[in-house]
């Protein structure tokens, strides 16, 4: 009994100490890039992308020769001056506003109507979206070229805008549904019953309580419009480009030019507002992710 | 709700979907069952003392004639589905019929363009998913013993590969596997081969790519289970323990099944996201050894010469392919909602 008991705890820690080696890979494997990136875009390329040796990456020892210290901002200089990156986060910034904005409103009423009625029809919508959700949004852009080349309205933002909030409709429908979903319907049965109609049940009685949902459903809204590199860089004309597509243009002609240097410090810049939005919305973020699992 | 209310509150994200998802997809149907039209060229005769000489020019009028006539292009039927850049009836028959074995057979298709982009997808996505549902489950399992402060900075860091944009993930991975960057320098250190490259073989960019795969979707996973082990039944693992089970028989008879559902949603979400696998590819600049379907469509959309035709061809297949993947979902779906009623 003792001898079975001591065996079991030796191999309880064993598989402790297994999983926690693992958990120390991955957390090392996840920030480890990010980290080592950020580190390197103040050096210059011989650093960065060190031959000789690859403790210079850290210590900066041609940086230092150049520039006389181990950081420089010539990176960044070249990006954002020179490159004009600037108008690619003007352009990115736009964006993501207009359509965290226009999808949340557009979202939230059809959401609401899909979870308050039973009728067969809201199923079949519900399993279109599902289906539109799946497919790539790359296989609609040969449908979208010759309309827009044919009425001008290639290249401009509003019609990405527009392309971009129709395309995450069906994502943004399905994760507010399930937020509505958990809000019971009582809710809305005892507002009618004080003599207000669906639309001001909705508007006074819902609406405020959905708010976390909202916010959390405009977190991914963000990042779909944030992180698309497939339909904005085939919609966009070269100087509405936004981030993705401007680091995408970058790589061609940068490394041509030797100014890789350039195109990390792009990146960089690009990860940043990412970085800030996990630190200040996680737990938001988190209950994103699980709640299509919860219902739905 | 009546259904009065409700088409007003569904109509602007109903017509939102409607013009820019509903119609491109009609449209691009009718896009890959048409060609642009070819100029219309006219044959002229001259002559002169020394002789007649016949020469050939585009009759502009009767091309622009023929494009305002009938814009959308020649039909074609299926011609562009079955042609060498698609489906490659022809080129595939003329293989079954050479090779003496499957294997040969397979290997040769894979190099048409659209069979070698099919496999790099189906490769990607059967071996991404498995992978990252297991390291998933178990950084999970392992997080879950960590005290509150510690989780926090875990899931804080666990999330940046996820939310990150995959082109720009994928040019940071890119970077530290250049031969020059600091994991191509400690490969080259650790297999004692100063030229190794991870970029001029075909077997290990796709490594590369499954790695970047993996990387990219576990934070997913991860997230999904450890908020499913946040509501383990805690008495029935409790009497297992007393029963004499131990970790591992926990695991499998206990918190697998209660957490099946979301292996399922996981595993649902991961199929599509990772057939339409397409960024990594052009953030590693991996066109030269692995193309998605994804990829084929943008490639062709893109560059001077826009091939719509064979973008939309392209796409409609990969939507096939979509709905053949989700197929078993869906009818599933469909039952559950029959059983309700």
């Amino acid at each position: 009994m003792i001898f079975n008991l001591n065996k079991d705890i030796n191999n309880k820690t064993f598989i402790s100490i297994i999983i926690y080696f693992l958990i120390f890979i991955w957390v090392f494997v996840a920030a480890f890039p990010f980290i080592w990136t950020f580190w390197g875009s103040f050096k210059v390329e011989l650093d960065f992308f060190s031959i000789s040796n690859w403790t210079n990456a850290i210590t900066g020892k041609n940086t230092e020769q150049t520039y006389g210290s181990p950081f420089t901002f010539v990176g960044y200089h070249g990006a954002w001056v020179q490159e004009e990156f600037w108008k690619a986060f003007i352009n990115t910034s736009l964006v993501c506003f207009f359509v965290v904005i226009t999808s949340l409103t557009i979202g939230t009423l059809g959401a609401y109507a899909l979870s308050r009625s039973n009728y067969k029809y809201t199923f079949w919508l519900l399993i279109m979206a599902l289906i539109f959700r799946a497919m790539p949004p790359i296989t609609l852009v040969a449908g979208y070229l010759p309309p827009f080349f044919e009425w001008n309205l290639w290249g401009t933002l509003p019609t990405t805008i527009i392309v971009l909030v129709s395309i995450n409709q069906p994502f943004t429908l399905w994760m507010l549904h399930s937020f509505f979903q958990n809000i019971p319907k009582e809710l809305d049965e005892s507002a009618k019953v004080d003599g207000c109609s669906q639309y001001q049940a909705f508007g006074h009685v819902i609406v405020p309580v959905m708010w976390p949902g909202i916010i959390t459903t405009g977190l991914f809204s963000f990042l779909l419009a944030y992180n698309d590199f497939a339909v904005t860089s085939m919609l966009l004309s070269d100087e509405n480009r936004t981030m993705v597509p401007k680091i995408a243009a970058f790589l061609g002609t940068t490394y041509t030019e030797g100014n890789v240097m350039f195109a990390v410090a792009a990146v960089v810049s690009a990860t940043v507002p990412l970085f800030i939005l996990i630190m200040f919305f996680q737990t938001k973020l988190v209950s994103g992710l699980t709640q299509g699992a919860v219902k739905g | 709700m009546k259904h009065r209310t409700f088409f007003w509150f569904i109509l602007p994200t109903f017509l939102a979907m409607f013009f820019f998802i509903t119609l491109p997809i009609i449209s691009v149907t009718i896009q890959s069952l048409h060609t642009p039209h070819e100029n219309v060229l006219v044959t002229v005769e001259n002559c002169d003392p020394f002789g007649c000489k016949k020469a050939t020019s585009i009759n502009h009028e009767a091309t622009q004639n023929l494009k305002k006539n009938n814009p959308l292009g020649k039909y074609v039927g299926l011609d562009i589905y079955f042609d060498r850049g698609h489906l490659a009836i022809e080129q595939v028959k003329n293989l079954w019929s050479k090779t003496n074995n499957f294997f040969e057979f397979l290997k040769l298709t894979a190099d048409l363009p659209f069979y070698k982009a099919l496999f790099f997808t189906l490769t990607f996505t059967f071996t991404v998913t498995p992978i990252m549902l297991v390291l998933g489950l178990l950084i999970a399992l392992g997080v879950n013993s960590f005290n509150k402060k510690l989780k926090g900075l875990i899931i804080f860091f666990s999330l940046l590969p996820m939310i990150v944009t995959p082109l720009i993930g994928s040019i940071i991975l890119f970077w530290m596997i250049d031969s020059r960057g600091i994991v191509g320098n400690f490969l080259q250190i650790l297999f004692e081969d100063p030229g190794l490259s991870l970029k001029a073989s075909t077997f290990l960019t796709w490594i590369m790519l499954i790695v970047y795969g993996v990387w990219h979707a576990i934070p997913f996973s991860f997230i999904v289970f450890y908020a499913g082990l946040q509501t383990l039944p805690k008495d029935q693992i409790e009497s297992a323990q007393i029963d004499g089970a131990n970790t591992f028989q926990q695991t499998i008879h206990i918190i697998i099944p209660h957490i099946m559902p979301l292996i399922t949603f996981v595993t649902l979400m991961q199929l599509m996201d990772n057939f339409r696998v397409f960024e990594p590819i052009v953030g590693f600049n991996a066109e030269a050894h692995a193309t998605s379907l994804s990829w084929i469509i943008f490639n062709d959309l893109g560059g001077e010469t826009r091939q719509l035709s064979a973008a939309a061809t392209s796409s409609i297949l990969t939507i096939f392919g979509i709905i053949i993947l989700l197929l078993p979902v869906l009818i599933k779906t469909w039952k559950e909602f029959e059983f309700k009623k």
